[in-house]
């Protein structure tokens, strides 16, 4: 019902991922309708824990399971680490990333509560170098309808989401900021980041 | 009437553009993040959330808990339609006609149909809000961003922005035309919708000043994010590239 102008952003999005799109159709096996479908399914199951109606904490186990299904939370976690990643070790890194996906569940599994009564409508697809940008509008109840973009990749060997848009503002870097500032208030100790985020969110 | 009204806006508007404007003196391009005040920053910063603890949050708590969400969404109406000939004039200084008359109808359905302006059977007509300001004229005229700031209540802000703000005191016909009680309802209208917004993302708000571990880089990276997402800046090959790939920094090409 509501019509979308074409910004400026819009337009020069439309174009590069037309670019994108001639120079990458060979080699790219993500298509933009399986990126699509990963994230109606993934809204979907998001509703579902909405609607169910279950304790805060069972809601917040069932988004982690989500977020392990649809992300690629190792990816997401160890390059939002940024590089005290490169020297850890195996453990470390693996350690991390299983507390990294404790803390986004806890922290943004309260969010999703805000989600209730609300829907999210997939509007379009778009190629963005190796990646799929998937845009939708959330409409909320009592709020003007916001843009969310979700961004999903195949590089893992499966489609997964790598990164959240919420009106322009982006999960995975803001994260990033915020455990590189986790991090220095250890003076750069990993294990003790890890603990730290064991609890954190 | 309207006419000579805009043309003394427009005059306004284009002096207090040029005066501001001569102080953001940085590239155009943004490049990341351009935060050269930093230390006086974090200062201003911590003011900021004293008074949000002391004042904003407690009083936005209240105003959520006093007043009915139905009273709450007429006063956040009210206070969008009021403002939105200062949208129709920044739309027609931005060139973009399409969204000044967009923003003109809404208003008059609002004011029409919506008692006032309470209710918003604009957005139900496909009239949602086109919110612009003059920070974004200034963007479309070709003003560079200028440095990241944070100014004492007021929060995050570029120096295009904060000079955008400025003039956005003055550029709304309706503040000129309204005299005594009205303009007194106007301004409380805006205070009650801001507090309003303080209490309906009171979670997301809390938790970026008072749970993460520097809250001061957070609301810089947020800020910055959102509004060169509003004003449609293109940040691909900077720090906050929305795009950027988090395989390309696993396994360098």
């Amino acid at each position: 019902m509501t019509h979308f102008p074409l910004s400026k952003l819009s337009r020069r999005i439309f174009l590069f991922g037309l670019g994108a799109g001639f120079l990458a159709t060979p080699v790219f096996a993500l298509s933009e309708a399986s990126a699509k479908t990963l994230v109606e399914r993934a809204v979907a199951d998001i509703n579902a824990v909405i609607a169910s109606g279950k304790s805060e904490g069972a809601m917040i186990r069932d988004f982690e399971r989500i977020f392990q299904r649809y992300g690629d939370v190792p990816t997401i976690a160890i390059s939002a680490l940024g590089p005290p990643a490169r020297s850890a070790s195996a453990a470390q890194r693996s350690a991390f990333a299983q507390a990294f996906s404790g803390y986004m569940a806890r922290k943004y599994g309260k969010r999703f509560r805000d989600f209730a009564g609300g829907r999210i409508e997939v509007k379009d697809t778009r190629k963005r170098s190796r990646l799929i940008e998937v845009r939708s509008i959330a409409y909320l109840p009592g709020q003007s309808p916001f843009n969310v973009t979700f961004l999903v990749s195949d590089r893992s060997g499966s489609d997964k989401f790598v990164n959240l848009l919420i009106e322009g503002v982006n999960l995975f870097q803001t994260e990033k900021v915020e455990i590189g500032a986790m991090l220095d208030r250890r003076g750069g100790n990993v294990d003790a980041l890890i603990q730290d985020l064991r609890r954190a969110g | 009437m309207f006419t000579a009204a805009k043309s003394s806006i427009t005059r306004i508007a284009l002096f207090g553009a040029v005066v501001l404007v001569s102080a953001c003196s940085t590239p155009s391009q943004p490049d990341g993040i351009n935060d050269p005040f930093e230390q006086t920053n974090r200062q201003t910063h911590e003011f900021n959330r004293g008074v949000d603890r002391i004042v904003l949050r407690p009083t936005s708590n209240a105003y959520g808990t006093v007043v009915p969400e139905r009273a709450r969404n007429g006063i956040a109406n009210f206070a969008n339609t009021l403002n939105q000939p200062a949208d129709v004039v920044n739309s027609l200084l931005q060139g973009r006609v399409e969204n000044a008359g967009h923003s003109t109808f809404r208003f008059l359905v609002n004011a029409v149909f919506g008692l006032g302006g309470v209710l918003d059977p604009a957005t139900d007509m496909g009239l949602e809000d086109r919110d612009t300001d003059f920070g974004e004229t200034l963007y479309v005229w070709g003003v560079p961003e200028g440095v990241y700031g944070e100014l004492p209540i007021v929060g995050p802000v570029t120096e295009r922005h904060a000079a955008g703000k400025v003039v956005d005191l003055f550029t709304n016909p309706l503040s000129t035309v309204l005299e005594g009680p009205q303009a007194a309802a106007q301004t409380a209208a805006n205070v009650a919708s801001g507090f309003g917004t303080r209490y309906r993302l009171s979670d997301t708000i809390d938790s970026i000043l008072y749970d993460s571990a520097d809250s001061y880089a957070q609301a810089r990276v947020i800020y910055l994010q959102n509004r060169r997402f509003k004003l449609g800046v293109d940040s691909s090959g900077t720090d906050l590239d929305p795009f950027e790939d988090p395989y390309d920094s696993l396994s360098p090409q």
